[in-house]
């Protein structure tokens, strides 16, 4: 034992080693390696006549996804969605996470972050059925809203071309309500976790120098929430495009990336497909990240 | 002339702590004034009071003339330099120091204008494209002194503004606020822990303790006359002689001697004429290069410490830890103490 710990003492590199060795394989083999075995099947085609996988690298599958309309409308359908989601949390979140970091404390804080984080302590599916009873036609919503005599409203809403449906619960209104819902925490705890490490010596400042309270809120804490912003809607903007419970249990027929995937994998079998459009949401947030990167969303961290 | 600053009868009660305990002084305009006190003293309360960052329970806090004690800080004329120095890490430099005409609405190209000026003042020039990041601690020390004066306020507050920086730079950094100062004629208050600091620099300095000033006065005045036995011990690090103690040495009331008025002599040693005298033992020589400071235990009780040049320590054969000596001082260099405070 003793000598063990000398002979790992005197060769720290060993020790390291010894450390990362297991967690690396795992990442290594078992996480990217299955990530990669998945990007390069999206290379494989499928033969149309005996349903059977060509393993032969070719451009085929990406071919068909870029130019089969149906396949570019539910990129196009998701893309919409996630985008329009991340900027509903952006909105709802700001306001509650900078209450949270910057007003409340003690108990209220507490309250606060178990509130933010207890419906993520419920089953999600739970939750996505939960929501289809209360956007439902005869739903909690529905009903609530015809108590205060506002059922004109939502029907005008669902009339709405595009975005209606015959109800809430079958509409993309409905579905972007539930997204919402759902990764709502994602972006206050990232935002509030970015306001929380702006020193109150920089609010003072700005005060201190002439700035009204609404010019210090745009000038200092929106710029040094950014950060935050970003991680927030990392979060969002991705879970949106990778989901396909939600898609499928709440809102209109249209297919989206996750479903497409869950369908081609599944009962079409065809593998390939499934893994060029799982490459897409990938492809997405490469291109979102390296946009926010030029907007400067990370030159404060 | 209406004061730069008063504060009448300002308390800021924080639960159970008073923060500032019913405080009254006043700023003379273009005067440099230090907040002096160890942490909690309520130094650093006053000038959020003065900032606006705070308000006060009771009582008036006056800028030229006009009451403010619940105006919001954007509306008072007067900047603050901050401890940490609170520059925008978002910013440039010439963002950072352009912040207070930006919000006040002047044109982009008058306001980089001034703010260069400011830049250059500081000497700074050079460093405006730069993020506050980039920059050494004494050089992100100016940026915040630029920020704060390119208002051009009445009134510049300065909170430990030298606190982070080592030694070297913080005595540069003294002289150039100190002529700095001098220059804009603006009214400075500079809250300190370090009595050498708020000796050397102010016009006047008001000794905190406990919420309260226990001594308002000129920096020499302060000093040579300590009003109480905390400021004898916290301006002058003076020996301080209670009621108790001073009956024994033959005085009648409290009072302070300053380490270098005692001298340190062998007990067979005869003692100079008109002078108190007071044995004990050395428990230690602490060597300052210029002057030693000698730790005696007071037969009487205390732990006294006299400053003792290099030569005269030279020449104190024999004595040293653990040997019994005389310490001794000249009647008239003790200054006699009210008993107002606890120290």
């Amino acid at each position: 034992m003793r000598a063990a710990s000398t002979f790992f003492w005197r060769r720290p590199y060993w020790y390291l080693a010894l450390l990362l060795v297991p967690p690396l394989l795992w990442f290594g083999t078992v996480y990217l390696g299955s990530l990669f075995a998945l990007l390069a099947q999206s290379f494989y085609a499928i033969d149309d006549f005996t349903a059977q996988i060509v393993r032969e690298p070719t451009l085929a599958t990406y071919k068909q996804l870029v130019t089969q309309p149906a396949n570019v409308d539910i990129v196009l359908r998701t893309l919409t969605m996630a985008i329009t989601v991340t900027i509903a949390c952006a909105v709802i979140a700001l306001p509650i996470a900078t209450y949270m970091a910057r007003y409340a404390s003690g108990r209220i804080k507490a309250f606060f972050y178990v509130g933010v984080m207890l419906p993520m302590w419920t089953s999600y599916l739970v939750k996505v059925y939960a929501w289809r009873l209360l956007l439902a036609k005869e739903g909690i919503i529905a009903w609530f809203l015809g108590k205060l005599g506002l059922t004109g409203l939502l029907e005008a809403l669902l009339a709405t071309p595009g975005v209606g449906g015959p109800s809430l619960s079958s509409s993309y209104i409905g579905m972007f309500l539930v997204f919402v819902y759902m990764w709502l925490p994602f972006m206050i705890l990232p935002m509030a976790a970015a306001l929380e490490r702006v020193p109150g010596s920089l609010l003072q400042a700005s005060a201190d120098l002439g700035a009204k309270p609404s010019q210090t809120f745009r000038n200092v804490v929106l710029p040094l929430a950014v950060p935050g912003i970003a991680a927030g809607s990392v979060f969002t903007f991705s879970l949106t495009l990778g989901d396909y419970i939600i898609p499928s249990v709440v809102g209109a027929p249209g297919y989206f990336i996750g479903m497409m995937v869950y369908v081609q994998q599944g009962t079409a079998g065809n593998i390939p497909l499934a893994a060029a459009f799982s490459v897409v949401p990938i492809l997405l947030i490469f291109i979102y990240l390296s946009i926010a990167k030029r907007f400067g969303a990370f030159d404060a961290i | 002339m209406t004061a730069a600053i008063e504060f009448r009868g300002v308390s800021r009660i924080y639960g159970e702590l008073r923060a500032v305990d019913d405080v009254s002084f006043a700023v003379e305009p273009g005067e440099f004034f230090a907040m002096l006190g160890p942490s909690g003293s309520g130094k650093t309360t006053c000038l959020r009071l003065v900032a606006g960052f705070d308000t006060p329970n009771s009582g008036q806090v006056l800028l030229d003339g006009a009451d403010v004690s619940s105006m919001p800080p954007y509306e008072r004329n007067v900047n603050t330099v901050f401890q940490d120095y609170a520059l925008f890490p978002h910013m440039t430099v010439l963002e950072n120091v352009a912040y207070g005409p930006r919000v006040r609405g002047v044109a982009k190209s008058e306001r980089e204008q001034r703010a260069r000026e400011m830049l250059e003042l500081v000497q700074l020039g050079a460093q405006g494209e730069r993020r506050p990041a980039q920059l050494s601690g004494g050089q992100r020390q100016r940026v915040a002194l630029a920020r704060a004066l390119i208002n051009r306020p009445k009134v510049l507050l300065l909170d430990e503004p030298l606190g982070a920086l080592d030694l070297k730079l913080r005595e540069e950094m003294q002289i150039e606020l100190k002529s700095l100062q001098k220059k804009l004629g603006i009214t400075f208050v500079y809250v300190t822990h370090d009595q050498g600091e708020a000796l050397s620099m102010a016009d006047r300095v008001a000794v905190f303790n406990k919420g309260r000033i226990e001594q308002l006065a000129a920096p020499r005045e302060l000093y040579l006359r300590p009003a109480t036995p905390f400021v004898a011990r916290f301006v002058g690090s003076a020996n301080v002689a209670d009621a108790a103690l001073a009956q024994k040495l033959g005085f009648a009331a409290a009072f302070a001697i300053r380490a270098e008025n005692i001298d340190v002599q062998a007990e067979s040693a005869a003692a100079p004429p008109d002078s108190v005298v007071a044995p004990g033992a050395v428990v230690a020589v602490q060597f300052h290069g210029a002057a030693s400071r000698w730790q005696v235990q007071l037969d009487a009780g205390e732990i006294w410490s006299a400053l003792i040049t290099e030569e005269e320590t030279r020449r104190m054969n024999g004595l040293g830890v653990g040997t019994r000596v005389n310490l001794s001082w000249p009647r008239e260099a003790a200054v006699p103490l009210s008993s107002a405070s606890s120290g």
